[in-house]
């Protein structure tokens, strides 16, 4: 025990706590909380009909007005923005031209300077955003939006989003699945059952790949896929296509079909292997000699053996392929991306934070069930690493 | 008989197209790199094997140029130190694991390989929260951190397999000559055990040397490695010079797959 504890106390800082300020992330958001504490407190009088109190004005103006020196009303405009469009807008003017106010009435002022500070859905949506911990982001990332009475909805239909592409990584990671399976179960059989020399030059082939950079793979899948690529010119050249009709086969969903099949195959191949290498020869010689044709022998003798080596792998591709990023960023063009791309494009490019926590934190979930899955089926301890 | 004889020639043509599959696209950017011309396919100098149409200016462009010497010189620093620290933990943390003694072993072998099966988005992501807190973002600290995290479960793998070949009673041997626990590790297991620490280390190495996701989100300028360079040669400006740069990672993985072979012959030999 004293042996692991180095360890675990290692991963406890470097991977669990920050899986921990992920989960922590996706409810908790203290910015506009901090910003407009005064504002807030004001507004809880407030029965949420009609405009709010003259205190809550005076608040909002001073608040807005500090937030601006200390230049955080930019995230705070972005939050607000996020629960009703257009009031990014209005907080960077309000900031802006409140400073030539010196007093009040603050209502008059603020409606003057923009007529969204007297209209009440302006003021929901800032009493929403300044909520410390909210289920908001998941509400989001599940297509899902609290409405102004407070009860849930699902979001109308052509504002969905995530759901469908949730539903898609599935179709695709099970197609890739599939694939995997097809491919890799008759190599791994002739792997598992040719002479020792062979097998290991044959299991080199699936290895080459295994060890080589992912980003050299998906590099080649570029040059191969293209319009102008080696595959295309090659079809051209035999004239199979004309010079017009050259394929689309990547930057779309063929380009991440193709090149994450050939990136988990060897994922496959290595515990299908393993299992029918513990397999006798022997078994399918008695069925035949017992009058079995080789179909038969097949489904009733060899194919029931292989199950195990069959669900670890399949188990394996899935749960990795649910996850992956780098392939389908740089192959799957707009219509080829999974939902490992969304939460980086909420954590690189919208800014969005909290809702790439909560679409990382199904995710995770999602990958966890399924770990504890082959956990109970394969055993960790087993996940093989090339024979 | 012929209906069996066909099946057997499918069966073996089907295999091939897959082996095909499999390693085809790895070749194929090997002659590419020799591309006289900013092209991705073969010209029709190529193909005629006229010498004019190949070239070594791509491999002179990677050498020449300071961000892809910078890069390699980053993953080396990163990937070696993060390769040492998963190495030292990992090791450490199987021969616990593989102790009879081990409480809850299944429940924590879950636990130390978690991090190869998490998404690394997700790993990245929460490291970007958490490092950034730390002020650890934008440090060559942080990516060896993370690195040696992901690193780490191939090195549990690794070693646990070799121990569970290992005979105990070599140890108990040991002890009953009146060796401590710190010579008996040195002097008798760690001499067996070796080809596995050093395979695991090299899938650690290997690890390190491919990541791109947690380097881009936690990464600047200063830490930018191979992968980094290339992800953004194949977002931003595409030019053959990452074939050339592909083609000395093909041969690298080479020579590790060839050293793990040779580890693990070695091991069970």
């Amino acid at each position: 025990m004293g042996l692991v504890l180095p360890l675990l106390i290692f991963l406890g800082v470097t991977f669990l706590a920050p899986l921990g300020t992920m989960l922590l992330r996706s409810v908790y958001d203290p910015v506009v909380a901090d910003a407009l504490p005064a504002t807030l407190t004001a507004l809880r009088g407030w029965d949420g009909e009609g405009l709010p109190p003259e205190a809550a004005y005076e608040a909002a103006a001073r608040e807005i007005g500090a937030a601006r020196e200390a230049r955080t009303l930019g995230q705070v405009a972005s939050r607000a923005n996020r629960l009703q469009s257009g009031l990014r807008g209005v907080f960077t003017r309000t900031g802006r031209d409140l400073r030539e106010v010196t007093e009040g009435p603050w209502r008059e002022a603020m409606a003057a300077i923009d007529s969204a500070w007297v209209d009440p859905g302006t003021w929901h949506a800032v009493r929403a955003a300044g909520e410390r911990f909210t289920a908001r982001h998941y509400l989001n990332a599940l297509d899902m939006q609290r409405l102004a009475d407070g009860s849930v909805a699902r979001q109308p239909e052509e504002r969905r989003i995530y759901l469908p592409l949730l539903w898609r990584t599935l179709l695709v990671s099970l197609a890739i699945t599939v694939f995997c399976l097809v491919l890799g179960y008759p190599i791994a059989h002739l792997i598992a059952h040719a002479r020792p020399r062979r097998a290991g030059l044959l299991l080199a082939l699936v290895l080459v790949p295994f060890w080589t950079s992912l980003l050299v793979r998906t590099t080649s899948w570029i040059v191969l896929l293209q319009t102008q690529g080696v595959i295309n010119d090659l079809l051209v050249a035999i004239g199979l296509i004309g010079d017009d009709g050259r394929l689309s086969m990547v930057y779309n969903m063929t380009g991440t079909l193709v090149a994450m099949t050939h990136v988990l195959l060897p994922f496959m191949v290595l515990p299908l292997y393993s299992v029918m290498r513990s397999i006798p020869p022997l078994h399918m010689r008695a069925a035949a000699s017992m009058g079995a044709t080789p179909a038969q022998a097949f489904r009733r003798v060899y194919w029931p053996q292989t199950l195990p080596g069959v669900g670890a792998g399949s188990l394996l591709v899935f749960i990795l392929a649910i996850g992956y990023y780098i392939t389908p960023a740089l192959v799957g063009g707009s219509s080829g991306q999974l939902i490992s791309n969304m939460v980086a494009y909420h954590m690189q490019t919208s800014l969005n934070w909290g809702l790439a926590a909560a679409l990382g934190a199904l995710l995770l979930v999602g990958v966890l069930v399924l770990y504890l899955l082959y956990d109970r089926l394969v055993g960790v301890e087993r996940m093989s690493l090339g024979s | 008989m012929t209906g069996a004889r066909v099946g057997r020639v499918g069966y073996l043509a089907f295999c091939t197209c897959v082996f095909i599959f499999l390693v085809a696209p790895i070749i194929v950017i090997v002659p590419l790199s020799f591309n006289a011309e900013p092209y991705f396919t073969f010209t029709e100098g190529m193909l005629r094997f006229d010498p004019e149409a190949w070239s070594l200016r791509w491999y002179r462009e990677i050498v020449e140029n300071e961000a892809w010497t910078r890069g390699l010189v980053n993953s080396l620093v990163i990937g070696v130190s993060a390769t040492l620290l998963a190495t030292a933990l990992g090791t450490l943390a199987a021969l616990g694991l593989s102790s009879p003694a081990m409480p809850a072993r299944r429940f924590i072998t879950g636990l130390l390989i978690s991090p190869m099966v998490t998404p690394v988005i997700i790993s990245a992501a929460g490291m970007f929260f958490f490092y950034t807190n730390l002020g650890l973002a934008q440090t060559h600290l942080g990516l060896i951190l993370a690195h040696a995290t992901l690193g780490l479960p191939f090195v549990v793998i690794t070693v646990v397999a070799t121990l569970s070949a290992f005979d105990r009673n070599l140890t108990r041997a040991a002890a009953s000559l009146g060796a401590g626990p710190v010579r008996i590790f040195r002097t008798v297991q760690l001499p067996l055990i070796a080809p596995g620490v050093i395979s695991g280390a090299l899938f650690a190495f290997a690890t390190s040397f491919d990541e791109v996701v947690v380097v881009l989100f936690m990464g600047g300028l200063e830490q930018r490695t191979i992968p980094r360079q290339m992800w953004a040669g194949i977002r931003e400006q595409i030019s053959p010079a990452i074939l050339a740069v592909a083609t000395f990672l093909v041969v690298f993985a080479l020579a590790l797959l060839l050293t793990v072979e040779w580890l693990r012959r070695r091991s069970s030999a």
